[in-house]
């Protein structure tokens, strides 16, 4: 027997939900065919936002693969569009010419972007935001464009603008309307929002029209122009304004269109045998631009295409969610009430958090939520079973938890959900999905769920019930701490036994150590190289060869990288002393490498700063001055007063005592920062309260401190010993600082050093004990013996130079040359 | 049609490093060498806050950018959990010890 025809024009969300709904409730009925104008199978496109994010992979958004559309027998013809429909002879026609007659047609064309009619709309690099061709299109752009103008800022502007961010873009917003969102939010979420997609990096020109997009001389776009002749430079324009219902072929056909091809409740056509579900349809007066509706259509539209009549669709209420990661947002109903209704505000600037609620008659009729959204979805369900809210009234502000007793409920939430209860909206996610991938799989953490099963890697306003259904599988386990400190993933070691067995062992190089210790991959990772190589360098000096590749940037290229990638130069000045010759030499240096600041620093000492790269060597040989390691693991500074020699004050030459300390120390690394000052008297004008090693000038002597620390939390420096002749502060410091070297972990200040091993055991090895003290202070400088000063070493040798030098591509370099 | 272009010798490029190519008025790409003689190409741009991956640690097939340490997976472009975000891509291949480019990116 001949099944009827059924012909669906549009491969996507809404019409292939429609045959699924009909798949499920009627198998056989149909001989189905289908025409997608797109190359793809049906995918999900409210997930192109991640993709474009570089959150998510294009495959990973298909829905229906080849293979679903095979096993249910559907005849699917991709990248065809429909170019008339015959009703009288109940045909359609494809662009290839082909011809396929209906029993029943279902038109599910979705929208198309609006373009404003600008002039310079055709430029190249001027882009819609709709489907796949144009993610990829903007990906592109992203990978060689620097600058990124979105016009548009409601839902789809917005993330296109997050995702061209996450890019690496810089990207500007031009929204004509009075602020973000203005049809989800009012005014203040609104600002809220912004402020924090302006915390992002994102720039926003509200209130503010598009005049023109102006040519930049190659028929690419160049920038944008605005009504007001201000002009904001872009390579790329993405117009996220709008959606018009795609109607052409349904109109052309003789079916009743206005703004929307015409549906009743069955969501047929005015032609009994033609149906029409999602964004091309208009239901009562409206159209729809999200997926949720449509689903609903979906399910009506199945049933009576499967001859189970009687369903009615009856239009629906709408909640929006902005999915940029970071951001909670959930808008639903009419947020901004009139006359008749009451608000009720929850604002907390600080917090982020902004809350509002619509009342009508005692029914919830409005929504609008910043920041803590955990509620929407009860709020939602609030007001589409219009409930009175009497009884709730009072707490209805503080979300459903506030109503059980003690407030545990909300904490339960996840653990009372149905295995077949939704937790992730975006991804379609359910609880019972997650809690098998928990046991399964042996996933412990919300960012494991993530990767498995996908849920809370979209919109990520699902985490909470994540954790909390994490939590409840996994009882007592989860949030268990790690049992011992490991030195990072690659191994199960510690510090202290990588150490060890580098010394005992006499490994002296990076691989060596990776293979006796057995580290798990093979080429360690950016915290153990580092730390290895210190290690290595530290513990056998001359012998073990230092890893230019294992170090952080800064030690590679000795200078400061800085926020935009260029570096700063700091030459050393030994205690803060310089000469007219240097200063001119570096006032030299500064204008013709057109250096962007000259500054004093914090350590006494001159900084160049926003040097490019590739100037480095030059600048090191014009300066003739050796390198203040103001970027390393090393010796920094040595600060000092003005001392005996001027001060009416001082008791000795402190400057003169800072100057050979530092010239003792100048090439030393350590496994931190290691920072000295001297002052002349206990007045202490160069602060060694506040350092690694403080010396104190005193009349019968010098007070030597330690373990003092000005950074991220101050720490005062501990009295070590005081001792009376300027060799024996040479002394002391030498010990104690090679004490540091040998036995602190890599990236320990000497604060926390002698926090972990006592004051006592310091002074045991360097005060107490006279010949391990001169047996660490030999070992220090047996280990800085003949190190050369790494600025004057890059200028001489030209090999060390290929660090700075940039490869030329196209002009210079042939293959023959190579 | 590929247009490859060749830049220098692998020999030129550090084991576990990289090198630039500068581009006027474009983003630069980073070439980087992994310890297994794999080289990949990437635009010089970090998606957290733009910073030079060419100057980042490379380990595996991965490099940890200099500015805040966001770890990127070399062969996709891609941020590694739990970070977010991805960088474009380029063709690159060793032939003959020479290294050629393709500034034409990978769509992805
Ligand atoms: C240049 C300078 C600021 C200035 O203009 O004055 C500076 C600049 C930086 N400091 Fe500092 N610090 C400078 C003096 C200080 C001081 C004051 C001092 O040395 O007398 C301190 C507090 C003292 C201390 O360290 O105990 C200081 C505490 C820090 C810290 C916190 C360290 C801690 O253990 O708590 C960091 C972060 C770190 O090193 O991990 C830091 C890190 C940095 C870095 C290197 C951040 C970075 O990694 O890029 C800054 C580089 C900026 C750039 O773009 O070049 N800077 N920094 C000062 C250089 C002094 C010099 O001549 O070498
Ligand atoms: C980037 C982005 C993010 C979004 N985010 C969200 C979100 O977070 N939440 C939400 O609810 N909604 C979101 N949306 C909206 C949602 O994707 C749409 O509402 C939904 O896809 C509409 O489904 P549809 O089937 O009506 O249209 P579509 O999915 O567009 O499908 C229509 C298909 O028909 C094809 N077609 C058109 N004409 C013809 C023809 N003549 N012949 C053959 N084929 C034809 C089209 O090529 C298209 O593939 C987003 C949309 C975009 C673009
Ligand atoms: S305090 Fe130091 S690290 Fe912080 S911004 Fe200033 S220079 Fe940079
Ligand atoms: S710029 Fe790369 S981690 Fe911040």
């Amino acid at each position: 027997m001949n099944k009827p025809k059924l012909v669906l024009i549009g491969n996507g969300m809404a019409g292939i939900r429609t045959l699924e709904e009909l798949l499920a409730l009627a198998p056989d009925h149909y001989e189905i065919t289908v025409f997608g104008a797109e190359p793809h199978p049906n995918y999900n496109r409210i997930m192109l936002s991640p993709v474009l994010a570089g959150e998510l992979a294009f495959d990973s958004i298909v829905l229906n693969d080849l293979s679903w559309y095979q096993r249910h027998g559907i005849d699917l013809h991709i990248g065809r569009r429909i170019v008339a429909i015959d009703r009288e002879r109940c045909t359609v026609t494809a662009d290839d010419g082909s011809m396929v007659s209906y029993d029943r047609l279902l038109i599910a064309t979705g929208s198309r972007p609006v373009m404003l009619p600008l002039p310079g709309k055709d430029l190249a690099g001027v882009l819609a935001y709709r489907d796949i061709a144009d993610t990829e299109q903007m990906i592109a752009a992203a990978a060689c464009c620097r600058r990124a103008i979105v016009i548009g800022g409601g839902l789809l502007g917005l993330e296109a603008a997050y995702g061209l961010k996450q890019r690496g873009m810089e990207v500007d917003v031009i929204h004509l309307g009075p602020w973000l969102l203005e049809r989800q939010l009012d005014r203040q979420a609104a600002q809220l929002l912004q402020t924090s997609l302006e915390a992002r990096g994102i720039r926003f020109h509200i209130g503010r029209q598009t005049q023109e997009l102006v040519d930049d001389g190659r028929g690419r776009v160049g920038a944008v122009r605005l009504r007001d002749g201000d002009s904001v430079p872009a390579e790329l324009v993405v117009m996220a304004v709008g959606i018009r219902p795609e109607v052409e072929l349904a109109e052309a056909a003789g079916l009743q269109c206005n703004n929307g091809i015409v549906v009743s409740d069955s969501l047929q056509t005015f032609d009994a045998r033609i149906y029409a579900v999602g964004e091309c349809v208009n239901h009562r007066g409206v159209g729809y631009g999200l997926v949720a509706p449509l689903f609903e259509m979906a399910k009506v539209a199945a049933k009576h295409l499967a001859g189970i009549g009687g369903a009615s669709y009856p239009g629906s209420q709408l909640a929006t969610r902005l999915k940029v990661s970071g951001i909670d947002l959930f808008s639903a109903g009419d947020y901004q009430g009139g006359d008749d209704c009451e608000e009720v505000i929850l604002s907390d600037a600080g917090a982020g958090v902004y809350k509002k609620l619509v009342l009508r008659a005692d029914k919830l009729v409005g929504v609008c939520l910043y920041g803590d959204t955990g509620d929407g979805a009860w709020y939602f369900k609030l007001m589409r079973e219009e409930r009175t809210l009497s009884d709730l009234r009072e707490r209805l502000i503080f979300g459903e938890t506030s109503l059980g007793d003690g407030g545990h409920q909300g904490q339960n939430r996840g653990a009372a959900m149905a295995d077949s209860d939704e937790v992730c909206g975006c991804n379609g996610v359910c609880k019972g999905t997650i809690v098998k991938a928990i046991k399964e799989k042996g996933l412990f953490c919300v960012d494991d769920v993530k990767k498995h099963t996908k849920a809370a890697s979209s919109c990520g306003s699902c985490t909470g019930l994540v954790e909390q259904i994490l939590s409840a599988t996994l009882g007592s386990d989860f949030q268990q701490a790690p049992k011992r400190k490991a030195m990072c993933g690659c191994t199960d070691l510690s510090h202290a036994e990588v150490r060890a067995a580098i010394r005992d062992r006499h490994l002296l190089d990076i691989p060596a150590t990776m293979r006796e210790l057995q580290w798990r991959s093979g080429d360690g990772c950016s915290s153990c190289r580092p730390a290895l190589n210190y290690y290595l360098i530290s513990t056998w000096p001359h012998e073990a060869r230092d890893d230019p590749q294992s170090r952080f940037i800064n030690e590679r290229a000795h200078a400061n990288i800085q926020k935009d990638g260029r570096f700063s130069v700091i030459p050393q000045m030994k205690g803060g002393v310089t000469t007219p010759a240097e200063l001119r030499r570096i006032a030299d240096v500064a204008d013709k490498y057109r250096v962007e600041q000259v500054k004093v620093t914090g350590g006494q000492r001159i900084d160049l700063l926003g040097v490019n790269k590739e100037d480095l060597p030059a600048i090191w040989s014009e300066l003739g001055m050796n390198s203040g390691h103001g970027y390393g693991k090393s010796l920094r500074t040595v600060k000092t007063c003005v001392g005996s020699r001027f001060c009416r004050f001082g008791t000795q030459d402190s400057t003169g005592m800072g100057i050979a300390l530092e010239t003792m120390l100048a090439t030393m690394w350590s496994p931190h920062k290691v920072k000295l000052a001297v002052s002349g008297c206990p007045r202490n004008c160069a602060e060694a309260g506040i350092k690694d090693v403080g010396v104190v000038a005193v009349d019968s002597g010098w007070e030597i401190y330690v373990g003092g620390n000005g950074g991220i939390k101050t720490e005062v420096a501990q009295f070590l010993v005081k001792v009376k002749t300027g060799d024996e502060v040479l002394l002391y410091s030498a010990a104690f600082l090679q004490l540091y070297r040998e036995e602190a972990f890599y990236l320990e200040r000497t604060v926390h050093f002698i926090e972990r091993v006592g004051l006592d055991y310091i002074k045991a090895q360097v005060v107490d004990d006279a010949e391990q003290r001169d047996a660490l202070a030999r070992r220090l400088h047996f280990a800085l013996d003949g190190v050369p000063d790494p600025w004057r070493a890059r200028v001489d040798d030209a090999a060390l130079r290929q660090e700075f030098t940039p490869l030329p591509v196209g002009r210079h370099r042939t293959q023959e040359t190579l | 049609m590929m247009h490859w272009q060749a830049i220098c010798r692998l020999d030129e490029i550090p084991l576990r490093g990289s090198r630039v190519v500068k581009r006027e008025g474009e983003v630069d790409i980073a070439v980087f060498r992994c310890a297994d003689d794999r080289v990949f190409a990437l635009a010089d741009r970090c998606p957290h806050k733009g910073g030079p991956l060419s100057q980042g640690i490379v380990s595996g097939h991965k490099v940890s950018c200099p500015l805040h340490g966001m770890q990127l997976g070399l062969e996709e472009g891609r941020a590694l959990e739990p970070d977010e975000g991805c960088v474009g891509r380029f063709p690159v291949r060793v032939v003959d010890g020479r290294v050629e480019l393709d500034t034409t990116p990978i769509a992805p």
